[in-house]
């Protein structure tokens, strides 16, 4: 290190630093080229197997049965949508998707008031028997669907629901309660007490003071966790399958199982990879919107 | 219902949030008179999530550990209770047993090969550039970062109709194998005992290697790193460096991967029903969740679907404990020593 820096780090390290930076600037080894190298390969490597399938699908969606059993790679001989409109028509996945839209919009909507209402007053109130409840719902995260499944059939017919779309929302929201609680109530914790307070003091309703204080303090909070309960509800396989056995109530991901397995090879697969191009656009978008916010909400949501 | 007073503590780490360290006891906002305003609020934003809870989740596990001591077939209101029989019943079916043996073959492989890639990319992609100057991954990272993570926000049954497409003898993976020269002869993947298996475990790699990555690079970026620069100074290569600056300072985040991975491989019902929904060649890819959902729902042998899901959930207990014991075993020592 050269005499300047050392000076410069005496007296302020933080540009001592930058300066230093600038003066050894890094210079790349032999070694680091070639690990460099060896990185670079396998991380493009992985990249291509990621992306060649979504390719792939993607051409296959326009193609007609006879070109996909021809050849795998070849570009679609013209790119109508005529998958597309036998999907969405013929075989129902335009039903499906609205199905889904309002499954899913729903319940969305219900799990997030009821998740940070519930966040809100466990984490911020002394309620006898707030612990249990705690304790309850890790229990409901941990525990397998699969345990849950049977009994649960059999509530949803008791009070008539099985197999209606009001079933499954009240079902998607049960299950996608604890996670949403979990999330929000280290976050209801983290506010400031005194704002609460002050919305006391200035004469607020409890009501009031949730809605139009802590809610839209806890905005970041809620939009992280929307976002994960969003692309968790629409993945939702095992609850429709299991609840909701009527065809017209089909939701995507079902609708995709029972259609791929229904005819084997039959199927009418241009119709099949359209169908999961439709499924996916939408997560798609999300995804593309959300990306940073939502790398940003798995990390922040599982590693503390 | 709740886990083991052991496991308590435990879980609360695997649980997606916790309150973080050290619980702050909520404010106490003087002794709450029972106003209307006061009662309303909590009878709505307490009483109504939980119930909904309570009657949703918390009802159907306590019935289902009912059921399972029942020969219930869900048609008539009739039961008979018969303690055990049930259990003692699958401990003797060798497909049941066989489908266990899977989902363990899949609880152990599944983390360990999705875990090992995913840190390893991780640690390319934060600290896997030049050796000299800032502690920096390499260039263009955040394309890698994108496109990995992309398999995981689609969902799950598309992924395995996906790739049973892939596997499938006129798919894409023989159209590769085609191309560089191989003749695969239609060879279908998921339909021989020898690969089906490993191509379905390949399946849940590809949609989960994304997600522990970005986990993984979020948990690395929080060290310090004077840590790095301090190993650099006393010579550490990258290898050195990964295995015993990187791996010990991210133990707790690998073991919540390990959990929840874990969870998804003893469940893996998606994938496999996918894949193969009748449990693929002999049986090699059947799960327990296939089996029992088969015998629940085709079989109405409710009874005894119900004991296989406590099975489930035993074992997916036992599976959490076992990370928790490893971990413990292995690390608590190092952790002090090092930091």
């Amino acid at each position: 290190m050269s005499e300047k820096t050392q000076t410069l780090i005496a007296i302020d390290p933080r540009r001592a630093r930058k300066d230093a930076a600038l003066i050894r600037r890094p210079r790349s080894t032999g070694g680091d080229k070639v690990v460099g190298t060896i990185s670079h390969v396998i991380l493009a490597i992985w990249s291509i197997i990621v992306i060649l399938p979504l390719l792939w699908t993607l051409f296959s969606s326009f193609k007609s049965t006879g070109e996909i059993f021809d050849s795998p790679f070849a570009l679609p001989a013209s790119w109508d949508l005529t998958n597309y409109v036998n999907a969405w028509t013929k075989y129902n996945f335009g039903q499906m998707f609205l199905n889904t839209v309002i499954v899913v919009g729903v319940a969305l909507v219900l799990v997030m008031l009821l998740g940070a209402m519930c966040a809100y007053v466990l984490a911020r109130f002394s309620v006898p028997g707030s612990r249990v409840i705690y304790y309850l719902m890790l229990a409901g995260l941990t525990f397998p669907v699969f345990l849950a499944i049977v009994p649960l059939f059999f509530i949803l017919q008791g009070i008539g629901l099985l197999g209606t779309l009001p079933g499954l929302i009240i079902t998607y929201v049960a299950f996608a309660l604890p996670f949403t609680v979990f999330f929000l109530y280290s976050f209801f914790r983290s506010l400031p007490y005194e704002i609460q307070e002050a919305a006391y003091v200035d004469g607020a309703s409890e009501w009031r003071t949730f809605f139009q204080v802590m809610l839209p303090m806890a905005k970041p909070g809620l939009a992280a966790v929307g976002i994960l309960n969003f692309l968790g509800l629409w993945n939702q396989f095992l609850l429709p399958v299991a609840l909701n056995p009527n065809a017209s109530q089909y939701v995507l991901s079902q609708g995709m199982a029972a259609f791929a397995s229904a005819a084997g090879y039959e199927v009418d697969q241009g119709a099949l990879f359209a169908a999961v191009i439709i499924t996916i656009v939408p997560v798609l978008i999300v995804y593309i919107f959300f990306q940073r916010q939502l790398q940003g909400s798995v990390s922040q949501g599982t590693s503390r | 219902m709740t886990a083991a007073p052991g496991l308590d503590a435990a879980l609360d780490t695997a649980a997606v949030t916790t309150a973080g360290a050290g619980r702050r006891k909520p404010l106490r906002l003087g002794r709450r008179r029972l106003t209307f305003d006061y009662v309303s609020f909590l009878l709505v934003f307490l009483v109504v999530p939980v119930a909904i809870f309570l009657i949703f989740v918390i009802s159907p596990f306590v019935q289902a550990v009912y059921y399972s001591m029942t020969n219930w077939t869900g048609f008539s209101a009739e039961m008979d209770f018969v303690g055990l029989k049930n259990f003692v019943r699958l401990f003797t079916d060798t497909t049941f047993l066989q489908a266990m043996g899977n989902n363990i073959v899949l609880a152990i492989f599944v983390p360990l090969i999705t875990l090992s890639i995913a840190l390893i990319f991780a640690s390319m992609i934060t600290v896997g550039g030049p050796s000299t100057g800032q502690v920096r991954g390499l260039a263009g990272s955040s394309f890698y970062r994108v496109v990995s993570f992309f398999p995981y926000v689609i969902p799950a049954i598309v992924i395995g109709i996906l790739w049973a497409l892939i596997y499938s003898p006129e798919g894409l993976l023989n159209g590769i194998l085609e191309m560089v020269g191989l003749d695969p002869n239609g060879f279908a993947w998921l339909g021989d005992e020898r690969t089906a298996m490993g191509a379905s475990i390949f399946v849940i790699v590809w949609g989960m290697v994304g997600f522990y990555m970005v986990l993984f690079i979020a948990a690395i970026k929080g060290i310090p790193s004077e840590i790095y620069e301090a190993a650099r100074i006393d010579g550490a290569g990258r290898y050195r460096t990964s295995i015993s600056i990187t791996l010990p300072l991210i133990r707790d985040n690998v073991q919540t991967a390990v959990i929840y991975i874990g969870i998804l491989a003893l469940d893996a019902f998606v994938y496999m029903a996918a894949l193969n929904s009748t449990g693929g060649p002999g049986n090699t890819t059947l799960v327990m969740s296939q089996y029992l959902y088969r015998t629940a729902f085709e079989k109405s042998q409710f009874g005894l679907a119900s004991a296989m899901g406590v099975v489930l959930a035993v074992v997916t207990l036992v599976f959490a404990a076992i990370v928790f014991l490893i971990n413990r075993l292995t690390g608590g020592r190092d952790d002090e020593g090092r930091l």
